[in-house]
């Protein structure tokens, strides 16, 4: 008896719990000349959940302590009794029995574990009978003693509800949880790493090369986690190249087609270039390296700019920048519609042409919304990871040169965890450092992007 | 010092003259400020062209590579298999025993002589390394083809099936002229690339395996991140009490929404992977990792909805004796529901082209096999594009821009999808 063979057995109980627990109610309902509280489907229900609930529990229970009974037994069987006493080759035959009696290998290595196979095939299974009868009997016992309440004055529907209103509240503290979780693991693989490499030399360190500190002991494997290169990296591509790309774009977009398109051409123009947005982030990565990044380079060659490399930063951020145009043209988009008409018609009023409006009037009331925007987009654009992994190189050159490679933190995070690595060198674990920096700047963008954007809409209500 | 100070107001005010708008220093003046306002005008103008343009170039350049991926330039290879070399006895091939067999017999080896018996100095590099997989599923299909003469048509060599499409080496297209001419091969639709699975050989790839692993991690996702979106969206926004506690499960909703994806990818690593010792590249754990990055937008998406259901439903609702459960789960949740499931099709189309979370996680390994569970070694549709841009190899880029043309095409399917369920269902009040 395996494992979903059980559990649509306990919903088969549930399913007939559900309806026969339906028709006792309705026929109880029909047979007393009084209101029963609760409709009859609520009666299903609550036997249901009964005999469903306690049952699942149990199997849950039962699955995270039958792997050590089995274990356990197949250990005790004769068959067992003269593996190697030192736990790890034991422990390496034993996984391999287990891989044998799963079907998830087919021919083991060790010839022990293939004589282990059978034994812990028949553990598996007796285990596996134990743990399905109990659950079935616990979901038929539970059922019954459910089944047994019905009545027409019994409150089926509130202990249905009370429950529904404990799954709501459960499934919105999974955002908590979820957030609690990102915090703790970054946070947790960060110490680690910090207490290999101080914080000082990884925040204000210049030299990055974590491929020479392989392991932590060796000679010279601190000095190499600087990581100012790599923020200088991602600010470059992401918060000035992007940007200077982004910003006139995004805000002359946003401006033409709020103040100067007609109503068609604005209907069709806006969603079109939302596109822009939805295009996978690995689209525009393969883009950058394949069309835009020789280009650039033949064009820096062309001007005879020393250094030029072919996975310069000026390919990825531009890029990046055609990708962040929409966030930017949404939310100036939003600030300019938000100022009040008084102060557009008033402008008007006194001679000024659209465009002396638009710079005068609009761009200074809007301002705070568009900044707003802007901090968003850039904390989008540094926290982008395909772009720059395809199209941005490894070199951590600190350089102003945009014909020049950078790196940035989110290719190194990529670089950095990909490949096979020991999970404990201090180079995996400055993935999450790096991690945990991006994580802490993001949200204090976000949170002073929402921050100045709430002021602003708050002036004009 | 008073003196001044009482005598200003008093002071004569200068002459008013009336402007003259037709002087010359005004007219002047008016021709350059509309000027100015047309150039603004201008800009404006270019900016949106600009951004379209962008788009557009993108598309073009994407569809202009990627068409010529699903198609594949064929050879005619005679083999004339009683008189090969070949071992093999039709009889073994048939029931148990066949793959066996199959695997035992020199295959390979007599399709590239029977290739070099047609096309002599030709033949070596000529056709795609994993061509004479074709002869042997051909043959175990139908062993009655031993006791004759057969004739295939194999996919030739990278270098030969660039060249046909006409961004070869002078070389090979030097061969492929004179193939030509001979009339040995033919260009057709690439049907294993749909089919088939990741490979060495740009020649035999094809996408069906990551297909199927986006497909899996989808299901995961959906299953997972849609019921505690929305049951999280109706509690903040039909049951939670004002105060502290709803504020900051408000505030790690919206900030979730915001976090890097990246981030998700290492939550993944160290919760699921290190933690928990959940598979590796399985969908299971992609679809999780996905699943926490997608259900802040469905929260936040369903909230919206619910709140533009107007609070005259649910006062009627309650008028007749509904219970608070009752309101919303029989009348708000679907009025709300049109809203809920575009919003959720959008994350899902977010999701689906998200690579850097499951790069994290591993599903960036080779698989040849299209994944037959949720915990099987699998890939996804972007990270399989970004694992063919790695690729040296000049078929490859054909290839990957193929891969890219199908993602887009689900992308945009489901962007339509909802488009059309919003145009559809949604009601303003």
């Amino acid at each position: 008896m395996n494992l979903t063979a059980t559990i649509l057995l306990i919903f088969g109980l549930g399913g007939i719990s559900l309806l026969s627990a339906r028709a006792k109610a309705a026929a109880q309902a029909r047979a007393a000349q009084t209101r029963p509280h609760s409709l009859p489907g609520y009666h299903g229900w609550y036997v249901a959940l009964w005999a469903v609930l306690p049952a699942l529990a149990f199997l849950v229970l039962w699955g995270s302590v039958s792997g050590g009974l089995v274990t356990q037994t197949v250990l005790e069987s004769p068959a067992a009794a003269d593996l190697p006493a030192v736990p790890m080759e034991r422990n390496a035959i034993l996984s391999e029995a287990r891989g044998l009696a799963d079907g998830s290998i087919e021919a083991a290595f060790n010839p022990r574990a293939t004589e282990l196979a059978p034994v812990y095939r028949s553990a598996q299974q007796f285990y596996a009978v134990i743990g399905g009868g109990v659950a079935l009997l616990l979901g038929f016992a539970c059922g019954a003693f459910a089944f047994s309440r019905i009545s027409p004055q019994f409150r089926a529907r509130t202990r249905v509800e009370r429950l529904t209103m404990g799954v709501l509240l459960v499934a919105s503290l999974i955002a908590i949880l979820t957030t609690l979780g990102i915090i703790l693991s970054l946070l947790f693989e960060s110490l680690r790493f910090f207490s290999m490499v101080s914080p000082i030399e990884f925040l204000f360190g210049t030299t990055w090369s974590p491929q020479t500190a392989i392991r932590a002991d060796q000679a010279g494997s601190s000095g190499a986690f600087g990581a100012i290169p790599l923020f200088w990296g991602t600010i470059f591509i992401g918060a000035i190249i992007a940007m200077l790309v982004a910003i006139p774009l995004g805000l002359m977009s946003a401006i033409y087609l709020t103040q100067y398109a007609d109503a068609r051409v604005r209907k069709w123009m806006k969603p079109l270039l939302e596109v822009l947005a939805g295009v996978p982030t690995v689209v525009y990565g393969y883009f950058a390296a394949l069309t835009v990044a020789p280009a650039v380079r033949d064009f820096a060659v062309m001007l005879g700019i020393p250094g030029a490399s072919s996975e310069s930063a000026l390919a990825a951020g531009a890029v990046m920048g055609i990708m962040i145009i929409p966030f930017v043209s949404s939310m100036a988009d939003d600030s300019i519609t938000a100022v009040p008409q008084a102060m557009r018609d008033g402008s008007l009023a006194l001679g000024a042409t659209k465009s002396e409006t638009i710079k005068k009037v609009l761009l200074p009331a809007a301002l705070p919304g568009v900044v707003g925007g802007v901090l968003l987009a850039v904390s989008r654009a540094i926290g982008e990871t395909m772009i720059v992994v395809m199209a941005a190189g490894l070199a951590a050159n600190l350089t102003a040169n945009p014909f020049q490679s950078v790196t940035t933190v989110t290719t190194q995070i990529v670089q950095l965890l990909t490949g096979d690595q020991e999970f404990d060198s201090a180079k995996t674990l400055a993935a999450f450092a790096l991690g945990l920096v991006l994580f802490v700047v993001t949200l204090l963008l976000n949170i002073v992007a929402l921050r100045v954007v709430k002021k602003y809409r708050e002036a004009y209500e | 010092m008073s003196d001044s100070l009482a005598a200003a107001p008093l002071a004569p005010a200068a002459p008013l003259t009336p402007t003259d708008w037709k002087a010359d220093a005004m007219q002047r003046r008016i021709r350059r400020r509309y000027a100015a306002e047309r150039r603004f005008r201008l800009i404006g103008l270019g900016a949106v062209i600009l951004s379209a343009a962008f788009l557009a170039f993108l598309l073009v350049t994407m569809l202009g590579n990627g068409i010529r991926g699903f198609t594949q330039t064929e050879i005619r290879v005679e083999v004339d298999f009683p008189r090969s070399t070949l071992v093999l006895d039709p009889a073994a091939i048939e029931g148990f025993g066949a793959q066996a067999a199959l695997a035992e017999a020199d295959i390979e080896g007599i399709v590239l002589a029977a290739a070099e018996a047609q096309y002599g100095n030709l033949a070596p590099g000529l056709l795609s390394d994993g061509a004479w997989l074709r002869v042997r599923s051909r043959i175990a299909a139908d062993p009655a083809m031993l006791n004759r003469t057969e004739v295939f048509w194999l996919p030739v060599a990278d270098r030969i099936d660039v060249a046909a499409k006409g961004t070869g080496a002078a070389e090979a297209e030097a061969v492929y002229a004179q193939l030509r001419g001979a009339g040995a091969v033919r260009t057709g639709f690439n049907m294993n690339f749909l089919t088939g699975s990741d490979a060495t050989d740009p020649t035999m790839v094809g996408i069906w395996g990551a297909f199927k692993g986006s497909l899996l991690t989808m299901l995961v996702t959906l299953a997972l991140a849609f019921p505690v979106g929305v049951l999280a969206a109706v509690y903040l926004e039909e049951y939670a009490p004002r105060n502290r506690w709803t504020d900051f499960i408000e505030v790690s909703i919206n900030n979730l929404a915001a976090v890097p994806s990246i981030i998700f990818g290492l939550l993944g690593l160290a919760v699921f992977l290190n933690t928990m010792n959940l598979p590796r590249s399985a969908p299971l754990v992609g679809g999780i990792t996905l699943a926490l990055m997608t259900m802040p937008v469905i929260v936040i998406a369903g909230r919206n909805a619910i709140k533009s259901v107007p609070p005259s439903i649910r006062d009627a609702a309650l008028g007749i004796g509904a219970s608070r459960i009752q309101v919303v789960f029989h009348h708000v949740l679907p009025l709300a529901l049109p809203g809920i499931l575009t919003g959720t099709i959008i994350g899902m189309a977010r999701a689906l082209g998200e690579t850097a979370p499951l790069l994290m996680i591993g599903m960036r390994a080779f698989v040849a096999t299209p994944p037959g569970g949720f915990t099987d070694p699998a890939t996804v549709l972007p990270v399989q594009i970004f694992l063919w841009s790695d690729e040296v190899s000049r078929g490859f880029v054909e290839k990957t821009s193929a891969a890219i043309i199908v993602l887009l095409v689900f992308l945009l399917a489901m962007n339509g999808l909802a488009i059309y369920l919003r145009n559809k269902f949604e009601r303003r009040w």
